[in-house]
């Protein structure tokens, strides 16, 4: 699943077919399952020093992208932040390229030169990974004027945070998105902090779905939490957009279990908030709504976290072993020389 | 070989006009680029001519529609994008520097940023201090961007085709005071090279290195040296980034001596990162330490005599020139 796009899915869970239904709510639940265990490993890796610099991790968030990227397929592209790890995998970047990214491992899907934060996938049309708050949402926009100038029929996906929404960029290229009709969705994930900043800190209305439809876009808010809810939404929305109605607008509202990133000692959230969202964990919620619907057991639960897990395994027994670049590729890729030409066009 | 009589501003419109009629991936975009026809009026008519598909006028919002050039041309087109002049680019710094100059990189080579960027610059007119910056040197100390002053109408034809040939991103500083220059332009020939600097005048006993509109300034100069038996070579730089250092030393090699001229500020300037490599690659040429003028260090004042005593003139660089002639090595 991990190596692949996934089929623009059906919104199979409204349909009648109960076995497609179960196999759709299994992929999802894959999706995220695997994000999870993947953090959950970057968590011990950073710890042992294997890996370095910022890392933001997702864990709370995978709803968002499961849900979200299961609206998008081959055609489509993805522009994403810093906190990337959960978007890229959920587009099918390998598992075993991510993570050697995360080592700066030559096989790494940026070779070593992103890391956590500048994770690249071309052929996936996964266009980073950018560590600007904000910086990603003008390059989305012109991604998607050159797919409506060639009258293309692939939509943009630009996901981004509630601190985002503050930045001029946000605002600027919702404009310029409404006013030229880009094929754009602006996925909003609002999990409530800007760093250390509440919501209610940052912005002096704090409904962003409200504000984001005042620039003449179809916007609303979702439960980030509830996967079904997010891709439903996002299925709503990407018709929307293939429709040639412009760009939407999505708030996810959803909330990150972990700190900021690994530097940060997260004293300023109320530990009895956290628990309240816990309760709420995305992966628990599909988990127990599949139980009830006689989708998932014991064994097929276990099953599925164990493929993720030996997933993740593989991918750190992999990354450990690859070879780094050699330091003689030091000026490599900072402009074009002969034999670097974008694989992609 | 045939000549037309043109301005800097045609030669420039002339480029335009040619790269949307070749390729279909060309577009410009920017801050009234169509109706208005280019603040300095380099697009004019050309909306008209080609529809605002593809001149398309853009909302006051610098950073969104440079980013979204930089986005078009990651996509696979060749945007062609207007800042109204460098002032301005400020707002825009955050694409062109963290997205347009590292994607590439970033990306271990996966991504490729063929976006032309055009921007005016410069003092001169009386605009005073958020009007008049020269920050050329700025771009050109960022690795990943090509970095280009035409000074010339030659140049101001010939140097758009190669950038938009470019796989990587180019910037192209328009310098204010050279629209109205007219002249005679050589009809075409062929494409221009875009990384090496030009010796616009020979000379033997002084190197005046020096770009964009600082150009005209010094060939003056260079003439008023003349009628005082000083015999100046011209080098106009042409390429900010990478930098022909070559033609430069070779220069330097046989006048022995040179003085750096740059409207932008003095200190940690690109008449510094210029003077620093004669001095590193032909310090046993040298018969005089290398000179600079630069502009001085001030916010460009508003009232004529002030702003014309800010910026290098044709006669502090020839001053620079005697000076640098009268150290007999
Ligand atoms: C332009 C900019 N300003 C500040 C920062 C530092 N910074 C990194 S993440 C962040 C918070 C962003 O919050 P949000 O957009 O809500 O995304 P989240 O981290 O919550 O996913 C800040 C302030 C930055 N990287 N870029
Ligand atoms: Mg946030």
């Amino acid at each position: 699943m991990s190596t692949s796009h996934r089929k623009p899915a059906k919104p199979a869970h409204r349909g009648t077919h109960q076995d497609a239904a179960a196999k759709h709510h299994r992929d999802l639940l894959a999706s995220m399952l695997l994000i999870r265990r993947f953090e959950e490993r970057c968590v011990e890796l950073y710890s042992a020093a294997k890996i370095r610099g910022f890392v933001h991790l997702y864990i709370g968030e995978e709803a968002v992208a499961a849900g979200v990227l299961d609206a998008l397929g081959p055609v489509d592209t993805v522009v994403s932040t810093y906190r990337e790890h959960g978007h890229a995998l959920a587009r099918g970047v390998p598992t075993d390229a991510v993570m050697a990214e995360m080592y700066g491992k030559a096989t790494g899907c940026s070779r070593g030169r992103g890391g956590s934060m500048h994770l690249f996938d071309v052929g996936r049309r996964f266009y980073g990974g950018n560590a600007i708050v904000g910086g990603g949402i003008p390059l989305a926009a012109g991604l998607a004027l050159a797919e409506k100038m060639r009258g293309g029929p692939g939509v943009v996906c630009c996901f981004f945070g509630d601190g985002a929404f503050a930045e001029g960029e946000f605002h600027e290229t919702a404009n310029l998105a409404v006013l030229w009709g880009l094929p754009l969705l602006l996925a909003c994930e609002n999990n409530l902090y800007a760093m250390g900043t509440p919501l209610r800190v940052e912005h002096g209305q704090t409904d962003l779905a409200m504000r984001a439809a005042s620039y003449g876009m179809p916007a609303w808010a979702v439960d980030g939490m509830d996967v079904l809810a997010v891709e439903d939404a996002a299925h709503r929305a990407v018709e929307g957009i293939r429709a040639g109605h412009g760009p939407y607008f999505l708030e996810l509202r959803t909330y990150r279990f972990r700190a900021h990133s690994m530097y940060d000692p997260d004293r300023y959230r109320d530990k009895a908030e956290i628990e309240r969202w816990r309760a709420r964990d995305p992966v628990v919620l599909l988990e127990r709504r599949m139980r009830s619907a006689g989708e998932l057991d014991d064994a097929s639960y276990a099953e599925l976290d164990r493929r993720c897990t030996d997933e993740v395994d593989r991918a750190v027994a992999a990354a450990e072993a690859a070879p780094v670049e050699p330091v003689s590729d030091l000026l490599r890729y900072v402009v074009t020389a002969a034999g670097d030409l974008p694989e992609a066009r | 070989m045939k000549t037309v009589t043109t301005t800097y501003r045609e030669a420039l419109r002339e480029a335009l006009r040619e790269a949307l009629s070749a390729d279909d991936r060309v577009f410009l975009l920017g801050e009234d680029v169509g109706r208005y026809g280019g603040a300095f009026g380099v697009s004019l008519g050309l909306v008209e001519e080609f529809g605002p598909e593809r001149v398309r006028d853009t909302p006051l919002s610098e950073s969104a529609f440079v980013g979204t050039g930089i986005g078009a041309a990651v996509a696979g087109m060749r945007p062609v994008v207007e800042i109204m002049t460098v002032n301005f680019s400020l707002l825009a710094l955050d694409q062109i520097l963290n997205n347009a100059a590292t994607l590439r990189h970033m990306s271990g080579g996966q991504l490729s940023v063929p976006v032309v960027i055009r921007m005016t610059t410069g003092a001169g007119r009386q605009l005073a201090a958020q009007h008049s910056h020269s920050l050329e040197g700025w771009y050109a100390h960022i690795p990943g961007i090509r970095v280009l002053a035409p000074a010339t109408l030659q140049d101001a034809r010939g140097m758009l085709a190669p950038a938009l040939a470019d796989p990587d991103p180019v910037v192209i500083f328009e310098h204010g005071s050279l629209y109205n220059v007219s002249g005679e332009l050589t009809a075409a020939e062929g494409p221009l090279d875009i990384s090496s600097a030009a010796v616009r005048r020979s000379g033997d006993d002084v190197t005046l290195v020096t770009y964009g509109g600082s150009l005209p300034k010094v060939l003056s100069a260079a003439d008023l040296l003349a009628e005082e038996d000083i015999s100046a070579e011209v080098v106009d730089l042409r390429s900010l980034r990478p930098l022909d250092d070559v033609t430069v030393m070779a220069s330097v090699a046989r006048t022995h001596r040179a003085v750096v001229v740059d409207e932008g500020w003095r200190t940690g300037g690109l008449a510094a990162e210029v003077s620093a490599r004669i001095t590193e690659q032909a310090f046993y040429e040298l018969d005089a330490p290398v000179g600079r003028v630069c502009s001085a260090e001030v916010p460009i004042p508003y009232a004529r005599h002030l702003e014309e005593a800010a910026l290098p003139q044709a006669e502090d660089i020839a001053a620079a020139a005697r000076e640098a002639v009268g150290h007999r090595g």
